[in-house]
């Protein structure tokens, strides 16, 4: 019996991440599609930056009540993931409680902190649960969630919940037939927080505790296991991709625009031709700014499977704030789904056949591209280093550059930055009559 | 008073201080010409030596930018670089934070590196070496006063401080509004905005904006960058608030402070 347990947990544990890792490669292609750009100098800056704002959270604490929840729920998170490696050993080895012996009174301590954080967890979840869907702040129940990103955010914090659930009833459960001296239950001191709850359990046989025990055993790491295979799947993915995204920020004061060098040197061999090169073979047509997502850097790719859409962004958006369609969070979101989307398709079709489809139009529209007032908030907002920004000023050069795409006042402006060298139809002879003025008085 | 250019200095084989970047808006905009002009002011009142490109000055190109017209950036950028280089600047002084932006983070990477500054460093500056004095008892003191972040050079550049320290020397009484600094609130003009009209909204920026400046009780609000500068005033006008509050560049407070 407790053979066929073995080979059971090792085949599904083999099996879960087998899929998990072709599902994050079939990811990782995804986000290559995107431009190359270099973001590998200054190591030193970017250590730093995933240790403090992926790892230490510095970002988050922005809203310390939602920072505090989320510390919950993260720090049980990575710390109750030490305890699914005995769990792992147990169900490999078919021993129970295999560090038991090796720590001795320690071990119960330790399994008191996780049971803390469990609590702590099974908290955490619940009132983010009553933040969505009873009090319903605003950022969490705006439009673009509507659908499958509020049923993906409340079945991971469902899930959450009877994860914890179960590890705790699994202790308690354990520590009666531990006071039974029933065999294969090492003796171990009592737990903090289950050692409370023998009681409720007291009156059951051993059979129905072992049921439970076992029961809550095997549905705990098939759980683990199963949500390791739903993350990339859902927006909770974040809590992987997070840290390289944090690593791999651009490195600038945000006010900084990317540089299109393609276009700088097209306007120098206009200005100097004798510096144009003459044996060059024609360049390659590339498309100015970004259509669709191919057309992006891999990093603003990253960026889309970074975001947990928590809309920091889209609440500190003027934009949004004063009711434009205009989302930051939502320019995160179709990026992904339309990337998801690509990658489908080339899963069906070996490489990527034209569907019709592009970012911009057919996910994000002209009108919000428009209402963007380049202000920053959005990416100074994000917790995890996102810049939907970036995305944004790509596509605006695409419907300006590639479409023509432009609203009459622009096309004003543009015509009198290139005539009158100012924005405004004045005549560049007038430029110092300020000055003359003021020489006059 | 007497306001050289570039070109004269160099006809004369001499080199400013420092070269005194208008803008277009600070060139043109009725308005912010009183900023150019109070900026203008103090400078040559405390004895810097700075010159204007005059004629010679063009649009940096940060709204053909920040549209997306990046052609058009480009070409500008280039003539700029050219003048500039040509005449050897090494220094830059500007009253509008998105021309003190795309020189000191975008121009570098086409060839243009200078040192630039933003108008109220430069004044925290003089202040700071007792170049620019200021009155005592001046007509801002113990005034209720609140500052209006730029994007530009908050966000932009991390730039909060100074600003702030020049109102401090004013002897304000400074008050913040709900959301400041990192969290300020554009006034509505950036990426080009400034150049059409807004998208179907429920309000606009700048009235949102406004109203969030009054709610503070200020008699002023303080600004930094010639658009803020319209854009919160016509917002004072939709609200009927334009006869109660005013809205100033911190230059134009410091230029009417000064000790005589």
């Amino acid at each position: 019996m407790q053979l066929v347990q073995q080979i059971l947990f090792i085949l599904i544990s083999g099996v879960s991440i087998y899929l998990f890792a072709k599902k994050v490669g079939e990811i990782r292609r995804n986000i290559l599609l995107g431009r190359k750009e270099d973001l590998t100098d200054n190591p030193g800056q970017r250590w730093k930056n995933m240790t403090l704002l992926a790892l230490g959270q510095k970002k988050m604490f922005k809203r310390p009540i939602p920072a505090m929840l989320h510390l919950f729920v993260y720090a049980g998170f990575i710390i109750i993931n030490a305890e699914i490696l005995e769990i792992i050993l147990d169900g490999v080895t078919g021993h129970h409680r295999l560090f038991a012996p090796l720590l001795g009174s320690l071990y119960s301590v330790l399994i008191g902190c996780f049971e803390i954080l469990a609590v702590l967890v099974l908290l955490g979840c619940a009132i983010f649960l009553f933040r969505r869907n009873i009090i319903k702040v605003p950022r969490l129940v705006q439009s673009e969630l509507k659908g499958w990103p509020e049923n993906d955010a409340n079945l991971i914090l469902i899930t959450e919940i009877v994860l914890m659930t179960l590890f705790l009833s699994m202790n308690t459960a354990d520590l009666v037939l531990q006071s039974r001296g029933v065999e294969h239950y090492t003796a171990t001191d009592t737990f903090w927080i289950t050692g409370m709850f023998t009681g409720l359990f007291s009156g059951l046989s051993d059979g129905t505790l072992m049921g439970i025990e076992r029961g809550g055993w095997w549905l705990h790491i098939i759980g683990v296991l199963a949500f390791m295979n739903y993350l990339p799947y859902s927006k909770h993915f974040h809590i992987i991709v997070a840290f390289p995204n944090a690593y791999y920020m651009r490195l600038k004061n945000q006010g900084e625009a990317q540089n299109m060098p393609e276009i700088q040197k097209e306007v120098l061999y206009m200005m100097e031709p004798d510096k144009a090169p003459t044996d060059a073979a024609p360049a390659e047509p590339q498309r100015f700014g970004a259509k669709d997502v191919m057309d992006l850097s891999w990093k603003n790719l990253m960026d889309a499977y970074a975001c947990t859409e928590c809309g920091r962004c889209t609440a500190m958006c003027p934009a949004n704030q004063t009711g434009k369609t205009l989302s930051p969070r939502k320019i995160m979101m179709d990026t992904r789904d339309r990337l998801e989307e690509v990658g489908a398709n080339i899963n069906k079709n070996k490489e990527f056949q034209d569907d019709g489809k592009t970012l911009v139009h057919d996910y994000i529209s002209v009108e919000e591209l428009r209402a963007c007032t380049t202000c920053q908030a959005c990416v100074e907002a994000c917790p995890v280093t996102i810049d939907p920004l970036n995305i944004i000023m790509q596509l605006r050069r695409y419907l300006i550059m590639e479409e023509s795409n432009s609203p009459e006042e622009w096309n004003l402006m543009f015509n009198n930055v290139e005539t009158n060298m100012a924005p405004w139809k004045f005549s560049p002879d007038d430029r110092d009559k300020w000055a003359e003025e003021m020489m006059q008085a | 008073m007497m306001i050289k250019s570039m070109a004269e200095y160099a006809a004369n084989g001499e080199m400013p201080e420092v070269l005194f970047w208008v803008g277009c808006a600070g060139s043109f905009d009725q308005r912010a010409q009183k900023i150019t002009k109070a900026f203008a002011q103090i400078l040559d009142k405390v004895g810097v030596k700075f010159a204007i490109l005059g004629k010679e000055e063009m649009c940096t190109g940060d709204p053909a930018r920040r549209a997306g017209n990046e052609f058009l950036f480009q070409m500008m950028a280039y003539n700029n670089i050219q003048t500039l280089n040509g005449y050897g600047i090494k220094k830059i002084v500007t009253a509008c934070p998105h021309c003190f932006n795309v020189f000191k983070n975008e121009y570098p990477a086409l060839g243009g590196t200078y040192e630039v500054i933003h108008h109220t460093t430069f004044l925290q500056g003089l202040i700071n070496d007792g170049r620019v004095r200021l009155k005592e008892g001046g007509s801002f003191k113990g005034k209720k006063i609140t500052y209006h972040d730029s994007c530009y050079l908050g966000r932009g550049n991390n730039i909060y401080e100074a600003p702030r320290e020049v109102l401090q020397a004013l002897d304000v009484e400074l008050v913040e509004m709900k959301r400041c600094r990192t969290n300020g609130l554009c006034c509505g003009a950036g990426g080009a905005q400034m150049f059409k009209e807004e998208e179907k909204g429920t309000t606009r920026i700048n009235f949102e904006r406004a109203e969030e400046a009054i709610d503070t009780g200020a008699n002023i609000i303080a600004a930094n960058c010639p658009f803020c500068t319209t854009m919160l005033g016509d917002g004072l006008k939709n609200k009927e608030k334009e006869d109660d509050i005013q809205v100033m560049d911190i230059a134009e407070m410091v230029a009417q402070s000064l000790a005589e």
